[in-house]
This record gives structure tokens, C-alpha cells and sequence, in this order.
């Protein structure tokens, strides 16, 4: 095959090979967004590179929490001021950010990083389960909260700790599944019906 | 006359995956259009208003709009979520099994209406008191019929003598029940009580309903489970990936049951 001469720059085709290679990014996306680089002032563009390298080089995961974190233990593991009897588990780091957005929960995480769905054959073992389980026989733990999402994968993956965690002598709490904020109870399908009307509260 | 723009269907949510950033691609069984895909758009959205109507395991009522490549969910209604088979583990990952085997055995747009009346009357069976075990059983047999496998537990495959009641064997390769005499002939081939025979000969006659109330011994379930897996398993070239997880869960309940 002949080389033909390219149309642009190394540089700017290689930047565009990398970011058409990001979720939801094809190459006109990633054409656009590599000449806006280009001509973006210096200062943002090496901001924007050290952010990537230090995406890596700069992260691991908690070695308790196994959430993303740049200093081990994790500043919420590592926070004395937090209620070390709860754990609440959650499916990825990213619904550690929605909850403690809240500012109503106190106490400690475990990120599973995934959640169990046999069709896709991910089972229990790839899944952070050990990690927890190894965690709770330290006997420090009375409550976990398990906030896995609200699907059927998240919901297999609870009911499966269930039954790994109710034998541990511990008390195992759900988030509450029920009607969002802000919708219309007309578009609300059954399963989320019946479960606002079993957990419904006196006002 | 050009197919309408919009239309509906009944169907059974049997797969998703993940498009975008808040998207999913659908794999809707279907009565009359057979398996299809479609993308409903925003439903990983906390408010989106189709997202419970449209997870796996939902038989709803779902409108959907033609599109270039992948036609459109435009709406849905649940016609029944199976809630009873959703708060139990055991029953989730059964129905899970059987959607992935209707996934595996279907093609697209191959309409197949007695295979959704199955694929239906097995789900709304698991969410009742019965030998689940069986239920599966039954499924998987009739669902072998249902696209064009169904084993031949009459006679033998290989000298098409009737049987005798004796410890024959069964053949995946040859689709059927080999006698002792034709054993050479298929090397793959492994043992079958005459109870197995019994029984599988028997769920291929009676409806779903009878099947799961019949009683029999772990053994025999279990003889009959691997007799199907190995047959799943020549027909699709491949395990199916929630046998897994089905195992671990029986793993774990015995380890229970100990305890």
C-alpha cells in the first residue's frame, strides 16, 4: 500500500485515534474536540494532560473500602468521626459520590465493583465479595446497607449477600425502593408500586 | 403498502445492554415478530418513565417506532412484572436460565409463537409452589422441540429398535437414545437409567402444570440435569453462562444446609 500524504498533523490524528477509542465518542466527535485542543490556549491543554496521567498514576483502591482513592486508607475509612458499626455497599465508586452527596449517611463503605449477572456470566467470585466478607468477620460491623442498584442485577446481588451476611449475626438493611422524587405516579410500573405501597410511612 | 411507522407488541425483556450514557439495547421475545431489538432511550435515568416496564424479566406491552438500523421504544405497560420470582434469588437465576437459552436458541425476526406461549407459562409457573427443577426440565425438553431438536426417546437413533427397559444411553451428537447393542457407534454417548427415560419420555407428553408437581428422588434430578446440559451443551457448542452461577447457588445452599 502507498503512503499518501496525511491530510493533517501527526499529532492531531493520533489525538483523535486515542479519543474515538472514549465511550460515546466517534470520530466526528473526536475530530471536533481534537482541533479544539489545538487551538485552546497551552495552559489548558498540559492542565488536561496531567490530569491523565495522574488519572493513574496518582489513584488506587482503598484497601478497606476498595473505593478509588489517592491516599490509603481512604479519607472516609480513614475519618474517625464516622460510624464504624454500618457498612453500606454499593455497586460502583461512582454511587459513593450520589450518596455522600446527601450528607445523611455516617458511616463506612464497600465498593463491589460490579454486580452479579449470570446471563453475562459474572458470578459471585467476580464481584469484591470476599473482600467484604473478610471485613465483617472482624465482628466491628452490626448494620450493612446494601444500596446495589435497583435492577435485577442489583437486586440478585442483594438478595445473594443476604443470605452470605444474615448468618454472620448481622443485621442487613435495603435502601427503600419506592417512587422518585418528582414523578407521576401514572407512569410508575408495579413493581415500584408495590413496593412504595409494602414500605409506605406515616407522615 | 409500506409497514406502519409505529406499531406494538407484547414481550418478554430477555437481554439488555448498556448504550450510551443513559441507553440500552433491548432483546424483546416477541408472539408474532419473534426475538427483536430495540433501543429504549433513557432509561438508566432515575426518572425515566419506562425504565420499570422495561426490565429483563417484564412481560409488558411495548410500542415501538421504526427506525434506519434499530427500531425505537417509544412506551410501555407492564402486563406482569413477576414479582414473587423477583424477591427470590433461587427463582431469578431460573428465569434468568431460561431467557438466555430462548436467547441462544432463537435468530431475529424468526416468529416462534408457541415458544413465547413456553417461555410465558414457565415464568408465571415459577412463581408458584413446584419443583422448580422440573419446571426447567420441562422447558428445556419442549423447547428442543419447539426449534427443531427434539430428542428421540422412543427407539434407538442408531438400529430404530424400541427400547428396553434397561440402562441404554444417550447420545447428544446422534439427538436421541442409543440401545447397548449400538453404543460403538457414538463415542460421546452417556449412560441412562430407565427412570430418566421414564421421566423425560413422560415431560415430553404432559403439560407444564403436572410436570412440576411430580415428585422424585436428588439423584434423579440431578442424572436428568446433566443429560440436558449435555445436550445444551452440543447444540449450542458452548456452556450456557448462567448453568454457573445455578451451580454456585446450589453449592452454597448445601454448604448451608450443613451448617
Amino acid at each position: 500500500m502507498n503512503q499518501e500524504p496525511k491530510p493533517t498533523a501527526d499529532a492531531v490524528s493520533r489525538l483523535i485515534q486515542e479519543l474515538n477509542k472514549l465511550p460515546g465518542i466517534g470520530p466526528k466527535s473526536a475530530q471536533r474536540l481534537a482541533f479544539h485542543l489545538l487551538r485552546a490556549p497551552e495552559e489548558q491543554t498540559s492542565l488536561l494532560a496531567s490530569a491523565l496521567l495522574s488519572l493513574k498514576q496518582e489513584t488506587k483502591l482503598c484497601s478497606v473500602c476498595l473505593n478509588v482513592t489517592g491516599a490509603d486508607p481512604c479519607h472516609i475509612c480513614a475519618n474517625e468521626q464516622r460510624d464504624r458499626t454500618k457498612v453500606c455497599i454499593v455497586e460502583q465508586p461512582q454511587d459513593i459520590l450520589a450518596l455522600e452527596h446527601t450528607g445523611v449517611y455516617t458511616g463506612l463503605y464497600h465498593v463491589l465493583h460490579g454486580a452479579i449477572s449470570p446471563t453475562e456470566g459474572i458470578g459471585a467470585g467476580d464481584v469484591r465479595i470476599k473482600e467484604l466478607m473478610a471485613r465483617l468477620e472482624g465482628g466491628l460491623v452490626s448494620e450493612v446497607i446494601l444500596a446495589t442498584n435497583t435492577n435485577l442485577e442489583g437486586e440478585q446481588t442483594a438478595l445473594y449477600l443476604n443470605k452470605l451476611i444474615t448468618p454472620l449475626g448481622i443485621q442487613v438493611t435495603r435502601l427503600a425502593r419506592g417512587l422518585p422524587f418528582g414523578t407521576e405516579l401514572e407512569y410508575a410500573d408495579d413493581v415500584t408500586l408495590t413496593r412504595a405501597l409494602e414500605g409506605r410511612q406515616e407522615l | 403498502m409500506s409497514r406502519p411507522r409505529n406499531y406494538q407488541t407484547e414481550a418478554i425483556i430477555i437481554k439488555k445492554t448498556k448504550l450510551g450514557e443513559a441507553d440500552r439495547i433491548l432483546t424483546l421475545y416477541t408472539p408474532h415478530l419473534g426475538k427483536i431489538q430495540a433501543v429504549a432511550k433513557g432509561v438508566r435515568r432515575p426518572r425515566s418513565k419506562m425504565a420499570g416496564h422495561l426490565e429483563l424479566l417484564t412481560h409488558s406491552l411495548v410500542s415501538l417506532a421504526r427506525g434506519r438500523n434499530l427500531d425505537t421504544v417509544t412506551g410501555s405497560q407492564t402486563i406482569d412484572g413477576f414479582l414473587p420470582l423477583k424477591s427470590d434469588l433461587a427463582l431469578t437465576s431460573y428465569a434468568l436460565y431460561t431467557v438466555e437459552l430462548v436467547e441462544q436458541f432463537t435468530a431475529d425476526h424468526d416468529e416462534n409463537h408457541p415458544l413465547f406461549g413456553l417461555l410465558l407459562k414457565t415464568m408465571h409457573q415459577l412463581c408458584q409452589e413446584a419443583n422448580h427443577e422440573l419446571t426447567l426440565r420441562y422447558f428445556e425438553l419442549h423447547l428442543f422441540d419447539l426449534v427443531g431438536y427434539r430428542p428421540q426417546l422412543r427407539q434407538c437413533v442408531a438400529c430404530h429398535k424400541p427400547l428396553k427397559p434397561v440402562t441404554n444411553l444417550f447420545s447428544p451428537g446422534a439427538g436421541g437414545v442409543l440401545c447397548p447393542g449400538c453404543q460403538q457407534s457414538q463415542p460421546l454417548a452417556h449412560p441412562l437409567s430407565v427412570d430418566a427415560l421414564k421421566v423425560l419420555r413422560w415431560l415430553q407428553n404432559v403439560d407444564l402444570s403436572t410436570a412440576s408437581r411430580l415428585k422424585i428422588t436428588p439423584a434423579l434430578s440431578h442424572e436428568l440435569e446433566l443429560v440436558m446440559r449435555g445436550y445444551l451443551r452440543h447444540l449450542l457448542e458452548r456452556e450456557v453462562k448462567s448453568t454457573t452461577w445455578l451451580d454456585t447457588l446450589r453449592e452454597q445452599a448445601r454448604t448451608n444446609a450443613l451448617l
